[in-house]
């Protein structure tokens, strides 16, 4: 290529250096834009939900209830979050590695595709033709439309992660990076693999589930639960990789993380991909298909390597932040590195709650509601949306938005819009989330059941109460639930405003204390390190995340042995 | 000469490199915890009294029905708002049917004995789930699931179903009363269904 067919297909990224491919780029956007679309709806359902579980306000009637509980199931697991990744596929892919999108127009296509089924999708939910939440189980049936427009989507999202690893093929071809893919690009590797396993299964049970809703053939129950669970669970795997990934990147945006050693990341990687898809388990633990030993086996994602990975990024991850931090002078105590940490820089705060709701609730109630038997004490109660919300919600979609901050400068070249309350908003939404799955986690403890109307059985047959305690519980829930949409609001209102609205930033030319610009762009931290600085923060190692790591491992190994005490006490069952 | 560099650098060489001393005691650790989460499921079949195996079988919803008739015609006491009481007597077999929106029938079960209580739905999936002690299992149509259960207090029990079964959902309770152990042995103890 001549050098002025290069430069309108790339432009030069002042800050970061590297060659952005414009498709790429493009691409990143118009993903990013339907992402927060969907968001946004998804937000405005929750809040509703939430309002309608409180049962002194209860809000919306059966039917809507259930009908909202449809949409903003699929519009946050499905919608928002893969549409997302498909934005930080094409940034960890051809953006990161300098190269570009190998066939633009297939892209173009598999959004086109992912729209036209999402839309689909929509109009079937809000019609009243799919009343049949998220996971859709048969008998329970919806209009044939609906999964025809799941499946589309899926279609769409499959020839992603395709043109993902085709453009791994074309940057190694011509030589646009040296060496090995980055880590970040490893971890989205990583993602992209999970999602073609996810979404093989998910054409292994809605294809055939569109054919059963036409009535060409019949449904089983049970088989249906197993295949869509290697999708439903799968695809939060793809998240996991993605949010993984973001951690790293903001890491080193934010503060010049390091990683502290390629070969235990990656591994953990790998562990993700080999063992993930057998999580379908989890959600079979008390169903009458499976025997014991397959429950044990797949539910531990064979002897816990999936866990084991989490655990290694849940070290390696604060380790290279802690690692860069030192590196950049704050050398002193255990904890320095965090008390000097940009905390105001709604990048690295976003970072760091989402690693910790993640890993502290979601990671911990995860591990302890997959146990075979510890699920008897938490199949389909609040404890279930309490756990994901801390693992999709704290975890995933913080991690989101805290790149969103970054993206919106270094991809829209727009300065970040409402500033002052971009820069509280993870605070903000970290706060709810918190909240919100803590008050669900313990509502759960009392068996509350999840996806329902009204427990307070005004109009069933026989009568039931439940604690007091519970009434506050689903109170909490629900302020937890106002603080986070109140977030929700602020971050789509920021991210529409500076796209559409918002001032050019021209990324040569940003100065100390520019509002709108986070720190880690308006003075990039050290990429690399060399020298003596690196042999003596090698000798001083990581004291303070050892610390934070010993605290975590002591709170997990309470929750998970309290909870063995807990099902020790009711009826004998076998 | 030693370098360090972000996740967004392409290592430009070798990157298999022996892992620092706390990576290695970390990754040590949380491998040993790792493998603690994973002996305890099947120390637990052995040594616990908690265990979601059961019998399962596939079983025709038609054939289910009529064996849930059979077992309310077998062993009713009474009713209460229209739905049959029933009795069994301890060891004996139980059969509760999940169906759009109510648990048939109502279980008077006694302290102490055991039962294995069979689950089964005629129409979509249902979620059982035992109030106060909140104890929940996957009811799925055109599956049986046959638990070995011991109540261990006397008490009046509520059974909510917990998976959603269309917009009745929130109507379908049903009820368990479990009676204190008598002090003379049941008669028909023992007995198969």
């Amino acid at each position: 290529m001549s050098a002025s067919v290069v430069s309108n297909l790339f432009r030069r990224c002042p800050i970061t250096g590297l060659n952005v491919h414009r498709d790429a780029e493009n691409l990143v956007k118009v993903n990013a834009v339907v992402a927060i679309v969907a968001l946004l709806v998804g937000a405005i359902a929750g809040l509703l939900l939430v309002l309608t579980r409180w049962q002194t306000v209860h809000l919306l009637s059966a039917v809507w209830y259930y009908r909202l509980l449809t949409a903003h199931g699929l519009n946050m697991l499905i919608f928002f979050i893969i549409f997302f990744e498909m934005a930080v596929l094409y940034f960890a892919g051809p953006i990161v590695l300098g190269s570009r999108v190998p066939t633009p127009k297939l892209g173009w296509l598999s959004w086109v595709l992912m729209v036209a089924g999402a839309v689909l999708v929509e109009v079937m939910v809000f019609s009243g033709r799919a009343d049949v939440l998220f996971t859709s189980y048969p008998p329970l049936r919806a209009h044939p439309l609906y999964y025809f427009g799941i499946i589309l989507f899926a279609v769409g999202a499959l020839i992603v992660s395709f043109i993902f690893m085709a453009s791994l093929v074309v940057a190694k071809r011509e030589k646009t990076y040296e060496g090995s893919i980055p880590l970040v690009t490893f971890g989205g590797l990583t993602a992209a693999i999970i999602a073609i396993i996810t979404l093989v299964h998910g054409a292994a049970i809605y294809i055939p589930t569109l054919a059963w809703s036409m009535d060409y053939m019949p449904m089983d129950a049970q088989i249906y639960r197993l295949i869509f669970w290697g999708l439903g669970h799968s695809s939060q795997q793809i998240n996991m990789a993605a949010q993984v990934s973001i951690w790293y990147l903001l890491g080193g945006l934010t503060v010049g993380a390091v990683v502290v050693n390629e070969k235990i990341s990656r591994t953990a990687f790998v562990l993700y991909i080999g063992f993930i898809s057998m999580a379908s388990a989890h959600h079979l633990l008390v169903d009458p298909g499976m025997g014991p030993a397959w429950k044990v086996w797949n539910t531990s994602y064979a002897m816990y390597l999936a866990v084991l990975a989490s655990m290694i990024h849940g070290f390696t991850v604060p380790a290279g932040i802690e690692t860069g931090q030192r590196l950049r002078g704050f050398v002193n105590g255990t904890f320095e590195w965090l008390r000097k940490a940009p905390w105001s820089d709604p990048g690295f705060s976003g970072l760091m709650l989402s690693l910790v709701i993640f890993g502290f609730i979601g990671g911990t109630t995860g591990v302890t509601i997959g146990t075979e038997q510890i699920n008897i004490l938490a199949h389909n109660t609040l404890r279930i949306p309490g756990h994901f919300h801390a693992t999709v919600v704290g975890g995933t979609a913080l991690a989101f938005m805290a790149v969103t901050y970054y993206l919106i400068p270094l991809i829209f070249r727009k300065k970040v819009a409402l500033w002052k309350l971009a820069k509280i908003q993870p605070w903000l939404f970290g706060v709810g989330v918190t909240i919100f799955s803590m008050a669900m986690t313990f509502a759960g403890v009392f068996g509350v059941p999840r996806r329902h109307w009204d427990i307070s059985f005004s109009q069933a047959i026989f009568k039931w109460e439940f604690p007091p305690a519970t009434d506050l519980m689903l109170a909490l829930t629900a302020l937890g639930g106002v603080l986070m949409v109140a977030a929700v609001i602020i971050f789509v209102l920021s991210a529409v405003i500076s796209v559409f609205f918002g001032e050019t930033l021209d990324l040569a030319n940003v100065r100390p204390g520019m509002a709108g610009v986070p720190q880690g762009l308006i003075k990039l931290p050290p990429q690399q390190y060399e020298g003596a600085a690196v042999e003596k923060v090698h000798k001083t190692g990581t004291p303070g995340t050892v610390v934070l790591v010993a605290v975590f491992l002591g709170v997990f190994v309470l929750y998970y042995y309290t909870n063995w005490k807990m099902l020790a006490i009711v009826w004998k069952v076998g | 000469m030693e370098e360090l560099h972000s996740a967004l650098v392409s290592p430009r060489h070798v990157w298999w490199k022996p892992a620092g001393k706390q990576e290695k005691v970390w990754v040590t650790v949380s491998f040993v915890w790792c493998m603690i989460l994973f002996a305890m499921m099947p120390l637990w079949h052995i040594k616990g009294g908690q265990n979601p195996s059961g019998i399962r079988a596939r079983v025709d919803p038609i054939a289910y029905h009529k064996r849930v008739e059979q077992f309310v015609a077998d062993y009713k006491i009474g009713e209460e708002s229209g739905m049959p009481i029933v009795a069994p007597p301890p060891g004996s077999h139980v059969y509760l049917l999940g169906r759009m929106w109510q648990w048939y029938p109502s279980l008077q079960l006694e302290e102490g004995k055991s039962y294995t209580l069979h689950l089964s739905s005629t129409d979509l999936n249902h979620g059982f789930n035992l109030q106060p002690f909140n104890i929940n299992f996957q009811v799925v149509p055109g599956y049986d699931y046959g638990l070995r259960v011991t109540p261990n207090k006397a008490g009046d029990y509520r059974v909510i179903c917990n998976e959603y079964c269309g917009i009745g959902h929130h109507l379908m309770i049903g009820k368990v009363l479990v009676t204190p152990a008598k002090t003379v042995a049941a008669p028909r103890q023992g007995e198969e269904g």
